[in-house]
């Protein structure tokens, strides 16, 4: 279970993401969008669940029991290539629910000290 | 003047999911967990066959959403539950039916209701969006 204290704690990413046209061509291709510049809607989420996955494999939950719950993005500035992006994942809630472990990450994407798009993801942590 | 109308419901598109796909969006996107493409994996685990990534779900949807508003960079805000997953047999195409009702409108944003379906099942509830107009 997760520690009650780390609900609230920031957790800052320690290397940045440069995103690249490749990256994001890769991605868009994947969603059936074959000539895209602009990130997809949801393109924050390559970088934002690997940093909550090791943030909470860190604090000792076992991501091999992990289903996604919901997930929320507030897009500020669309990411594009070239940008140079550091993440910073906020443990906001954890509650128990029939023995599953309920955790919601607030995920900013930080892109020369501004918050380009906030990402929340909600993951349940089957018993 | 909004191409909008409150109440609209905006043309619905069908998007095709199969297992070639879910290779492309786990490479794409980095998450290779097997339950997304290891069939025998899944039934160890209990699902009932492969299943598509929630988030290569709600990405298609995405991409729905920034159809609708002319750019991608016109969806300020995007999010959805994941209800029920997409089950994945091999060998086939299976299709996700996306549509969108204009909930509210103001002289700037857009705020949609999308519907997200797969064999009359819906997969992922309270699905919104705000976009740009």
């Amino acid at each position: 279970m997760l520690n009650p204290d780390l609900v609230g704690r920031t957790f800052e990413g320690v290397t940045s993401t440069t995103i690249t046209a490749e990256s994001i061509s890769a991605f868009a291709r994947s969603l059936g969008e074959p000539e895209i510049h602009l990130a997809p809607p949801t393109f924050a989420i390559t970088i934002s669940l690997e940093q909550s996955q090791s943030v909470l494999v860190e604090s000792g939950l076992d991501w091999s029991r992990v289903v996604h719950g919901d997930q929320k993005f507030e897009i500020y500035t669309p990411l594009m290539a070239g940008m140079q992006i550091s993440c910073n994942s906020t443990i906001e809630s954890a509650r128990v629910v029939a023995g599953n472990e309920i955790v919601t990450v607030r995920s900013d994407l930080i892109n020369a000290g501004e918050v380009a798009v906030t990402s929340w993801s909600t993951l349940v942590f089957r018993a | 003047m909004s191409i909008f109308k409150v109440g609209e419901v905006l043309p619905a598109k069908t998007y095709i999911i199969n297992r070639a796909s879910l290779v492309a969006y786990a490479n794409a996107s980095g998450d290779q967990n097997p339950i997304h493409q290891d069939e025998d994996f899944a039934k160890s685990v209990g699902l009932e066959n492969v299943i598509a990534h929630g988030m290569y779900t709600m990405g298609l949807v995405g991409q729905y959403v920034g159809r609708m508003a002319g750019s991608s960079s016109n969806v300020k805000e995007f999010s959805a539950r994941f209800t029920k997953p997409v089950i994945v047999p091999a060998n086939t195409d299976v299709e996700l039916v996306v549509s969108a009702t204009v909930v509210e409108l103001t002289d700037e944003i857009a705020r949609l209701e999308l519907s997200v379906t797969c064999n009359d099942v819906k997969v992922l509830g309270m699905t919104k969006a705000v976009i740009l107009l």
